[in-house]
């Protein structure tokens, strides 16, 4: 319910047009306010606190639009903190680290994912939950065309500590979590982009979609888009009071996996102008290969279940794998 | 278009379904045979009568047939669990596993009372077994050009042709074969119809044949003027193709479409775990149960589908072929492992349950339908052709 609500706000709000304009420098204050105004920044904030108060499953279905709609707005962060943090959390978007260190008596976030854009970040340094205010920081862009991520200094002093439901540790996964949905929403939209064009794009007399080759990668494709949101999907439904860490690097690892695949069929699909700026695809899997690597790739999150796996005693996989998702 | 994407939703088993998984691993605690990695890689190719017959007295063949014809009476995600539980495990399964999964469900569907009270409390007692009777020397993929033949006596049916790559036909008591009853080849879908073929007839013959791993689990059977009663064409003379297309809906979606190499992943992981090898394999391990979680999930929401009485042929061929991509990955990369340092070798157990595993993993995307055979229905399904 809250999902269609917010789908037709993007719809208005949120057109590539919107996403280009804001990835180029322009004030996200339309989308935002539209956002803001109609309550959406408190989904998950209790009904009592003044929110929503939207289970994990509303929420999933909501992160997923997110991705689809290429948001360039650390949106799914914002309505996280506004549950995760007890107390008042400051007007605008919250985004989160990556990672915290210390340099020079100061802080630094490398790549904080919508750091340009964020009004604060949420942070884990060491066992506590800190909010910095991005004001106070000195922004380095990534230099990565239309990303709006940044890594972020801060002076020493400028950490706030907050008071929070859950662990700081537990900030690194429920970020993945938030990533995976937005892979999964992301994907989508490149799949359906792309069967668009193979049904449109005529080629020797008949369109590319009646040749037996594309069919067969967009089979490939349909099983990647499948599995990632599957993945998503079942992650989100088994959080709870408390955060399920397994399932959430179960997301993260299997859509940021799948979305390297996709986002190559997709443009193998569309020729030379899916990588055009006029075509909107590129809004999709630009973020396709920045979300697969934010708040860890499948790289970092198969370590960590290898490990959760060999150190289970002498489980079998079929058992550690149904506890996990 | 994008529907088949949309229908396939994250569904959970019913807490019935796992409460039954407690029963389950129970039995197999006790009743499980001690045996190699790559003997129990083999699970549902492996024909033990006398282990079919243990869980045909737990009601556990036939799970999902009613009780009035002896059957378990069980739902399709219990079956799920049960299905998981005995391949997790390897499991030999093979003797009841085709009557269990297609020809029991598919005697109920389209028999006549008569077959149905006739064959299914044998099947459900373990008493007797099926192949299926697809294939043909000529007709692989292309099932629909198949040749054999049953023509009109007086007296019934008289069968002529030949089947080939039944899994263990020569030590099964039946099989569905798929025959043509009029028309021919180029009539395609149109004429074909379905038989039960008691394999001790006269004019059958069996002949088991030898693979690459010295195993003799497939086989040919040649049907030379074989006399049938009529009471052997089983549903609508003439209606064999919309028949077999169901059968393959159930032949395609279980898990064993994922578990075939989960023994050799167990044996790998319990070795690295003994030789203290595990931290350079961790990625490899954690990527391969981060992909069976998933597919479980994929998995059970297409059971969820069979269970609500529907037909789910295009999600179970996307489950399928993503499933054996999973199952080829895990000898794939267990070979390479073991072949990291000439200076260690592998244990011997699990040397041979790699080589058996690699050796038959390109039969996994052949077998209930090609890798590119699936690709093509899932794009018939997406709305491209």
């Amino acid at each position: 319910m809250f999902a269609e609500a917010i789908e037709s706000i993007l719809r208005d709000h949120c057109t590539p047009e919107h996403v280009r304009a804001i990835e180029g420098g322009a004030s996200p204050q339309g989308l935002l306010a539209a956002l803001e105004e109609a309550g959406f920044l408190d989904l998950l904030a209790p009904e009592d606190a003044g929110g929503a108060g939207a289970g994990w499953s509303d929420f999933h279905d909501v992160v997923v639009l997110c991705g689809a709609w290429s948001v360039p707005l650390p949106l799914a962060q914002t309505m996280a903190a506004r549950r995760l943090v007890k107390g008042d959390l400051p007007a605008g978007l919250v985004t989160f680290a990556q990672h915290l260190v210390a340099t020079d008596g100061g802080l630094q976030a490398p790549l904080v994912p919508g750091g340009r854009i964020a009004g604060h970040v949420l942070g884990a340094e060491g066992d506590r939950l800190v909010l910095l205010r991005a004001a106070d920081a000195r922004a380095v862009p990534t230099g990565v065309h239309g990303s709006l991520a940044a890594t972020l200094h801060w002076p020493a002093g400028a950490a706030r500590p907050v008071d929070s439901a859950w662990a700081a540790h537990q900030l690194q996964p429920l970020a993945a979590l938030l990533h995976a949905g937005l892979l999964a929403g992301a994907m989508k939209r490149a799949f359906d982009l792309t069967m668009d064009y193979a049904n449109q794009r005529v080629q020797f007399g008949k369109s590319i979609g009646k040749f037996q080759a594309i069919q067969h990668q967009l089979a490939v494709m349909a099983q990647q888009v499948v599995a990632g949101r599957m993945a998503a999907e079942a992650a989100f439904a088994r959080q709870g009071d408390a955060l399920a860490l397994p399932a959430c690097a179960v997301a993260k690892a299997r859509t940021s996996e799948a979305a390297q695949q996709v986002a190559t069929i997709a443009h193998a699909v569309h020729g030379a102008i899916g990588v055009t700026e006029e075509y909107d695809l590129q809004l999709s899997t630009r973020r396709l290969h920045e979300w697969r690597v934010a708040h860890g790739s499948e790289a970092h999150w198969h370590r960590v279940l290898g490990r959760l796996f060999v150190d289970s005693g002498d489980s079998l996989a079929a058992d550690v794998a149904r506890s996990l998702l | 278009m994008a529907d088949l994407i949309e229908n396939l939703r994250r569904a959970e088993l019913p807490p019935a379904a796992e409460a039954f998984r407690g029963e389950v691993k129970d039995f197999l605690a006790r009743e499980l045979p001690d045996l190699p990695a790559d003997v129990r890689s083999r699970s549902w190719l492996a024909f033990d009568a006398e282990f079919s017959r243990k869980l045909a007295r737990r009601g556990w063949v036939g799970v999902t047939l009613p009780k009035t014809y002896g059957g378990g009476d069980l739902d399709a995600s219990s079956r799920f669990v049960l299905v998981e539980e005995l391949l997790a495990v390897g499991a030999p399964v093979g003797a009841h596993w085709i009557a269990d999964r297609q020809s029991g469900p598919l005697i109920l569907k389209y028999g006549t009372e008569v077959q149905k009270q006739d064959l299914l409390p044998r099947i459900c007692r373990g008493e007797i077994f099926f192949g299926i009777g697809m294939s043909e020397p000529n007709s692989g993929s292309d099932l629909a050009s198949v040749g054999t033949r049953a023509t009109r006596t007086e007296r019934g049916w008289r069968l002529d042709g030949r089947k080939i790559w039944t899994t263990n036909g020569h030590q099964c008591d039946y099989v569905i074969a798929l025959v043509r009853t009029s028309g021919t080849a180029a009539d395609r879908h149109v004429g074909l119809s379905q038989f039960i073929v008691d394999l001790r007839r006269p004019g059958v013959t069996v002949r088991p044949i030898v693979d690459l791993t010295g195993d003799a689990h497939f086989s040919e059977m040649f049907f030379d003027a074989v006399e049938l009663p009529p009471e052997a064409l089983v549903g609508e003379e003439g209606q064999g193709w919309h028949q077999v297309t169901a059968e393959l809906a159930f032949e395609r979606s279980g898990p064993e479409r994922l578990y075939s190499s989960i023994v050799l992943l167990d044996r790998w992981v319990r070795w690295l775990r003994e030789t203290g090898q595990a931290g350079q394999h961790l990625e490899a391990v954690g990527r391969f149960v981060a992909h069976l979680a998933t597919l479980r999930q994929m998995s059970i929401a297409v059971t969820a589908k069979l269970a609500a009485g529907e037909s789910p042929v295009v999600e179970a061929a996307l489950v399928k072929d993503i499933g054996t991509e999973f199952e080829q990955a895990i000898p794939a990369v267990v070979e390479a492992a073991l072949g990291a340092d000439p200076a260690v070798a592998p244990d011997a157990d699990l040397l041979r349950a790699t080589a058996y595993v690699s050796h038959m993993a390109p039969t996994f995307s052949l077998r209930g339908g090609t890798r590119e055979i699936l690709r093509g229905m899932i794009a018939r399904g997406l709305g491209l052709r």
